[in-house]
């Protein structure tokens, strides 16, 4: 663990470090126009003479404008330290209440992630439940539901929202159907293979208990399928945030981290984009990692523990 | 409300059909197997059928499945150009970029191992985020067009790609890796005749993750802008209009192109990995 938090420590610096230099060439156009109208000279002079040629020729032939590449207002791409400082700002600086704060949009969009991957979960159990005990319903529905991941779902998620703010149903609910339906899928697969794992012997012992299908239910399937259900939850509440994003995008929506990816990219305000992106990628993170943990502590609770 | 009662009779009779197909003896057979689930998925669309007319469900609300099927005859061309616009531009395009690098990154990686252990948790992190955000971005750096949504079809492919290629070279044993020296096999050689054949279950894992995403990756890049065709671009100016049998024919043109992508994966994997357990009938 120690030799690969160094790797990684390395890895991430390095490429924090690429990110940098990337910078120059990426906002070296309009930080040469800048300068020229502010009074600098360039080389070549005139934008049309610059239209054309590469950015990293540009930003080769003119590091006195280096620094400004990385301090732009509208970057193309802004530096790493412009994206963490408007995540301070809006997350720290602000209170948690203003609608400019990363911790209000992001309460908006984890309320509908979380609403639907409850809701996903529970329903993807019960399928999952269903189709282990009922044949008719494992040769009927299993096809469909390993059919149904090749599907793209999020195309269809503009029409739900629509069609549900048409009868009146708006703002949290429509999001949280999105992500249900993104997390119910790999939440019935993975079940399912868990449902199934205990082996022939293990089966056999329980029905020499004379142990009734509920017994065997309750004492031998449902607990080894916990670590399965474990996996399937950490996928799927990743699918349920990407869901809620997806979600707001449609109908435009003021509130929410979508919406802020949505509205900067309206605006061009790229460094809010880039902020609203690393809040959901910071959100997802946690979301798995909170998973992770739980299901640290219930395994080894239940002696399943590595 | 006759039509509701015929779709709840349809129900019963198609549940105890397949109960008795699924539960008699010839369960097992091929026949069988494609049978129940195609009773199932057509007793579905016919109840929608009924239910929809039978409840004068409003057309903005669902459409009917021949309504559906009647505005798919009349808008074929529109539809094929959606599609070649998505999914060909688009998708195959990026998603044929993004494997083939995750694939060479892949190789470089396995190299050295402390890039291995250093980059993986990385790009198992970023495997796992919602790399859609990343398409205003892409749609300001390369135009409306469809290079943009190829540019993010290959952001959402690379990672998962690599870790899974990555993960499929870790997996032969110690006993494989020194037979193959004791036949004074170079690097190379080792890797086109031991570690790549053997890498292929999890490189096609990562080939069908990568399918569906591309697919998804190329239609919600659309809806962050695009030219006036396109699968994504014509299904959020449907759901504008309310035209929403146009909504679920663009769907319907997706998921047959996104099950035939991933059919035509699985394909090719069974005829490549045929000596994996997996493959057993």
């Amino acid at each position: 663990m120690m030799r690969s938090a160094l790797a990684v420590a390395v890895v991430t610096l390095a490429l924090v470090a690429l990110w940098y230099v990337a910078c120059v060439p990426m906002n070296v156009h309009s930080a040469l126009t800048q300068a020229e109208r502010d009074g600098m000279v360039v080389a070549p002079e005139g934008a049309a003479a610059r239209r054309d040629m590469s950015a990293i020729g540009l930003a080769l032939r003119n590091p006195a404008v280096w620094d400004e590449t990385l301090a732009q207002d509208k970057p193309r791409l802004p530096a790493p330290h412009q994206v963490a400082a408007e995540l301070w700002d809006t997350v720290v600086m602000k209170k948690v209440t203003s609608k400019r704060s990363l911790v209000y949009h992001g309460w908006i969009t984890l309320s509908a992630t979380l609403l639907g991957f409850a809701i996903g979960t529970v329903a993807g159990v019960a399928l999952a439940v269903g189709i282990v005990h009922s044949r008719a319903m494992d040769m009927s529905v299993m096809p469909w539901a390993i059919a149904s991941q090749t599907i793209p779902i999020l195309a269809i998620a503009p029409m739900i929202i629509v069609v549900l703010n048409s009868v009146g149903v708006q703002g949290l609910v429509p999001k949280a159907i999105i992500s249900a339906y993104l997390s119910f899928f790999p939440v019935v697969v993975g079940m399912v293979k868990g449902l199934r794992s205990p082996d022939a012997m293990q089966l056999d012992q329980l029905r020499t208990w004379n142990a009734s299908r509920g017994q065997t239910f309750r004492k031998l399937r449902l607990p080894a399928s916990v670590p399965y259900l474990f996996a399937s939850l950490k996928i799927g509440v990743a699918a349920s945030l990407v869901g809620a994003i997806v979600g707001e995008l449609p109908t435009g929506a003021v509130r929410g981290l979508g919406a802020r990816l949505l509205t900067g990219s309206y605006y061009g305000q790229t460094v809010q984009i880039w902020s609203a992106l690393f809040a959901t990628a910071i959100l997802a993170a946690s979301l798995v990692a909170i998973i992770a943990l739980l299901e640290r502590g219930t395994l080894r609770r239940m002696g399943m523990g590595r | 409300m006759t039509l509701v009662v015929a779709a709840l009779v349809l129900w019963a009779l198609a549940w105890m059909l397949n109960a008795r197909l699924a539960n008699g003896p010839a369960s097992e057979s091929r026949s069988i197997r494609l049978l129940v689930p195609a009773i199932f998925g057509l007793t579905l669309l016919a109840m929608w059928e009924l239910l929809v007319r039978g409840l004068d469900v409003p057309l903005v609300i669902l459409p009917a499945p021949s309504l559906i099927v009647a505005r798919m005859a009349d808008s074929l061309p529109i539809l094929w150009a959606d599609f070649v616009q998505t999914f060909v531009k688009g998708a195959l395009s990026g998603y044929a970029i993004g494997v083939t690098a995750a694939f060479v990154t892949a190789i470089a990686v396995d190299r050295s191992d402390f890039l291995r252990r250093g980059l993986m948790p990385v790009a198992s992190f970023v495997a796992a985020l919602p790399i859609v955000g990343t398409a205003p971005i892409l749609v300001m750096w390369y135009g409306f067009d469809w290079q943009s949504k190829a540019a993010v079809v290959v952001v959402m492919v690379f990672f998962p790609m690599l870790v899974n290629v990555t993960a499929g070279l870790q997996e032969t044993t110690q006993m494989q890796r020194d037979q193959i020296r004791t036949w004074a096999a170079t690097w190379w050689q080792g890797l086109w005749k031991l570690r790549l054949p053997a890498a292929m279950p999890f490189v096609f894992n990562g080939l069908k993750i990568s399918s569906t995403l591309a697919l998804i990756g190329a239609i919600v890049a659309e809806f962050f802008g695009s030219p006036i065709v396109g699968m994504g671009f014509r299904i959020s100016t449907s759901v504008g209009q309310l035209a929403l049998d146009m909504v679920w024919a663009e769907i319907v043109v997706a998921a047959l192109a996104g099950s035939a992508f991933y059919g035509l994966i699985a394909l090719i994997e069974a005829r490549v990995t045929f000596w994996h357990p997996s493959q057993r009938r």
